[in-house]
């Protein structure tokens, strides 16, 4: 067991946990913050999708213990963004959700796509989009939302 | 006329009933008769439990603050009903909507699928079976508020009009639903009432957004993975590598060293046994499990091997099986020269459900009774396992309905294996929360896949061009064998839901005959969203699409003349596709191709017509274009999502990598790299849905999107390349 220091969300938050834990179960068991997803525990499907350091980052994989100072951004943060704030906007605007599992990790995905290509072609999209899973198939309203957001963000 | 045929029928199955709620407000709830309902679905020894016990029974619920709580009677995990139900009860009650809150309702008798007699999501029958229901629960309500109304204002009902939860009554009096829920909760329950005529319908028919969808974007909607409780420990389980095998001898010295392991016990599987670890959190769970050293024994157990079975299954395709239909003349086959017959032979793997939130279940076990929580599609069933294996009365164990992250039939599991392994956790650690978790390793091999199936089919082509003899095999575990449906699926030794969409084809072919074999296998298996239309119509559509290519006749056209004048949901629905991709569909730019299909299930009339080319090796779908019947849309939006989102489900098998296969009795795949669903890339980039307009009864709209989108991309990959593919997974084009 080791104590780590986290900034989570802009909150300083300190957890005591095995160092091998990923920040996934760090994040959902240790502090409650179920909105991040477990689906595989591989990298393979997304929705476990948060921001380190401002990049998208599958924290099922990653160890708490490498985390380190770089700030987390997780799905009940990211609506303090703009960028943010729009895309989940544009989600509930396009209803995009059905089961709604893997959509926090969408979401996530999308906002870091956002960030850097802020007028993202079919083809940003699913390279940015690729590695993320919706098996309810909800992606052609993940695209429309995404281009949505892309137009509502100055 | 239906509509009051079907309202007297749920007055004689049925008596409403009046309560108080603690915080004061209005409970309605409908009772339904048992006896109505004991012939379908569950055998008597899985006959419902008696109603008491439970806390009021209902429906609707009017808050003093205005807020409209309707329990919705099934699971939502995606398919919309969490707002389509509560729109079609608002609508008659003539509640306003933006104070409408939908809550899934517990297990309870009250809330049982008035046809099945259980607690069920199956069938695509969420709205179709429970359309009137709400639709009645809705109107007596607003009935009673109105009674209470004309009561308050010395008149009568007929003076008084509803609008967005308000009464208003003679010389401008009004009152809103809440300040008259108490009056009217005293009101008698009317025996009949009047429905709406369509064209007053305010929500029913409108596209109306999800309420769920915020809570689902920002986080904060719980699924039953998210359940935290007091003292809650979390379980995974080491589970057998051959379906049924037994722990010989397991040394756990090294699992228990790790901190935070709580206990590690032999588990009584429902076939087998396997390893339970239960620990404080789910990390240390699944370290421990991973460092488990177990000897299995596995003596008896057949070693299940797929290209064992793809041999053992022709040689069955070709010797007489049991027979489905037997229309017309067996022998016409025969009679029509060799070139113009067609032998198909196709192969479909074992597909695994793998719905995003891995399947999971608490349960709490104090001796005299027990609580559940479970996202599950089948609430009856798995409340009566877990009161089983707990050794309590059903009403003993109360069950929450979970949120649940997909689930496509993998939440309907007839033996309740994974409730059943909670609740043995729970008994053990009585008094402790325990929650199960299969991660993702436990589902892509823990079977109850859609079985595998051969298909082999022998077509005689007429002069005309179309099939005037049709000789079909099916080879495929039964779904509903050694389950308490079997007489409800099973007749003849036919298990209907594997002869769904060719025995019952809609198309005019005078002599067809169908039969099966049902080898048992030692791989369990289950219905998968859209169930035997998974394979049938990808054999019926590509065969028909093949045949018209040799006709030399439009593919729309060719459909429209074979499928008999009866078939009028496909017969529309094809119209409006021919209409709807008119602007693309021959218009194609080089290298892309159209492929189209057309397939009813579960009531819903569904054609598809898609645009292909082909991109590293696979099928790139530029475009798609849908038509549905589905009689009344209740939620036109949801039609809409659910058709554009079901159709990649549909892709599934056409992924590379989509099935589960077996070697030595072992699943040879173990999570989403050697299995992989559909990703953004393999989805079409976009689905335009069109709806024929409809005053039929609603059906359903879960499950027909999946069968529709397989063949009619294969077909049009066989435009381009000239070849057929029947061979699933699509490893290779």
């Amino acid at each position: 067991m080791a104590t780590y220091h986290l900034n989570v969300n802009g909150q300083h938050r300190e957890v005591t946990v095995d160092p091998s834990t990923p920040l996934l179960w760090v994040l959902r068991e240790d502090l409650k913050m179920t909105g991040t997803k477990f689906g595989c525990g591989i990298s393979a499907c997304g929705a476990c999708t948060v921001h380190v350091g401002g990049v998208a980052t599958r924290s099922c994989v990653v160890p708490v213990s490498h985390v380190g100072d770089r700030p987390i951004v997780t799905i009940e943060g990211i609506g303090q963004d703009a960028v943010g704030r729009a895309v989940q906007d544009a989600w509930v605007e396009q209803d995009v959700v059905q089961c709604g599992y893997c959509q926090s990790g969408q979401i996530m995905a999308a906002v870091a796509l956002l960030k850097h290509t802020p007028k993202p072609t079919d083809k940003n999209i699913e390279e940015s989009m690729g590695g993320n899973i919706c098996r309810c198939g909800t992606y052609p309203r993940i695209r429309e939302a995404i281009k949505s957001a892309a137009a509502q963000i100055k | 006329m239906r509509t009051r045929s079907a309202e007297q029928e749920l007055n004689r199955r049925g008596f409403l009933r009046v309560s108080f709620a603690a915080a004061g407000g209005l409970f309605i709830s409908l009772h339904l008769d048992r006896r109505a309902s004991a012939q379908e679905g569950v055998s008597a020894s899985q006959a419902p439990p008696a109603k008491t016990g439970y806390p009021p029974d209902a429906f609707v619920n009017i808050r003093p603050d205005g807020k409209i709580v309707i329990q919705v009677n099934r699971l939502e995990f995606g398919q919309g009903v969490q707002t389509a139900l509560p729109m079609v009860l608002a609508d008659e009650m003539d509640a306003d909507w933006s104070n409408v809150i939908g809550e899934l309702a517990p297990a309870a008798d009250v809330y049982k699928d008035p046809l099945f007699g259980i607690q069920i999501v199956g069938g695509s029958g969420s709205i179709a079976h429970s359309y009137q229901q709400y639709r009645e629960l809705g109107a007596k309500t607003r009935a009673m508020l109105v009674a209470a109304a004309a009561d308050r204002w010395g008149t009568t009902p007929d003076q008084c009009r509803t609008e967005a939860s308000v009464v208003h009554g003679p010389g401008g009096k009004s009152a809103t639903y809440a300040e008259l829920a108490s009056d009217a909760a005293r009101k008698p329950i009317p025996a009949t009432v009047r429905l709406k005529n369509p064209t007053e319908f305010r929500l029913v028919g409108k596209r109306t957004k999800r309420l769920d969808s915020r809570p689902k974007c920002d986080g904060s909607l719980k699924f039953g993975l998210d359940l935290d409780l007091p003292g809650m420990k979390v379980a995974v389980i080491a589970h057998p590598p051959v379906f049924g095998a037994r722990v010989k001898s397991v040394n756990d010295t090294e699992a228990r060293a790790i901190e935070g392991v709580r206990d590690v016990f032999e588990i009584q599987l429902v076939k087998g046994s396997g390893v339970a670890v239960v620990a404080d959190k789910f990390w240390p769970a699944k370290q421990a499990r991973s460092r488990l050293k177990i000897e299995w024994d596995a003596t008896g157990l057949e070693a299940a091997d797929s290209s064992e079975l793809w041999t053992r299954y022709k040689q069955l395709s070709r010797t007489p099986g049991k027979v489905a239909l037997n229309q017309g003349d067996e022998k016409a086959l025969e009679r029509i020269p060799e070139p113009n017959r067609i032998l198909a032979e196709y192969e479909f793997p074992y597909l695994p459900h793998s719905p995003m939130e891995p399947l999971n279940t608490t349960v709490r076990f104090d001796g005299d009774r027990a609580e559940v929580w479970a996202g599950s599609q089948f609430q009856t069933v798995d409340q009566m396992a877990v009161a089983e294996v707990l050794g309590l009365e059903p009403q003993r164990v109360t069950f929450h309905t979970e949120m649940a992250g997909g689930g496509f039939g993998r939440r309907a599991v007839a033996d309740s294996h994974v409730q059943r392994e909670a609740a043995t956790i729970a008994k053990r650690l009585r008094g402790t929360p325990v929650k199960l978790v299969w991660t993702r390793e436990d589902d892509v091999q823990g079977g109850y896949y859609r079985p595998m199936h051969f298909h082999r089919v022998e077509v005689g082509i007429g002069p005309d061009g179309f099939p005037a003899a049709w000789r079909h095999m099916i080879v495929g575990q039964s779904i509903t064998a050694d389950t308490p449906f079997v007489n409800f699926t099973t007749k003849n030794g036919v298990d209907s839901t594997m002869t769904e969409g060719t025995a019952d084809t809609h198309y005019k072919i005078p002599n067809l005959h169908v039969s099966v074999h049902h080898p048992k296998v030692n791989v369990p298996v289950l219905w998968w969203r859209s169930v035997g239309h998974t394979h049938s119509a990808f054999v019926m559509e590509t065969l028909i699409d093949e045949l018209a290519r040799r006709a030399k006749m439009d593919p729309i056209a060719y459909r429209r003349k074979l499928l008999k004048p009866e078939a009028g949901k496909l017969h529309r629905t094809l119209e409006l596709l021919e209409k709807a991709s008119a602007d693309w569909r021959n218009r194609l730019p080089k290298g892309h191709a159209l492929g189209v299909s057309c397939h009813e299930s579960f009531g819903t009339g569904v054609a598809c017509a898609v645009d292909v080319s082909i991109e590293n090796k696979r099928p790139s779908i530029h475009r798609a274009t849908v038509a549905v019947d589905c009689g009344v849309a209740v939620n036109p939006l949801s039609v809409e999502s659910q058709f554009q989102a079901g159709v990649t489900f549909g892709m599934s098998q056409l992924m590379a990598k989509g099935g589960v296969t077996l070697k030595n009795g072992m699943v040879e795949q173990r999570n989403f790299d050697g299995y992989t669903p559909p990703y953004i890339v393999d989805a079409p980039v976009t689905v335009d849905v069109h709806i024929v307009p409809s005053t039929e009864a609603p059906t359903g709209c879960g499950e027909p999107p999946v069968p529709v989108i397989s063949p009619a991309v294969v077909n049009a990959l066989a435009r381009l390349t000239g070849k057929r593919y029947r061979s699933l997974p699509l490893v290779s084009i």
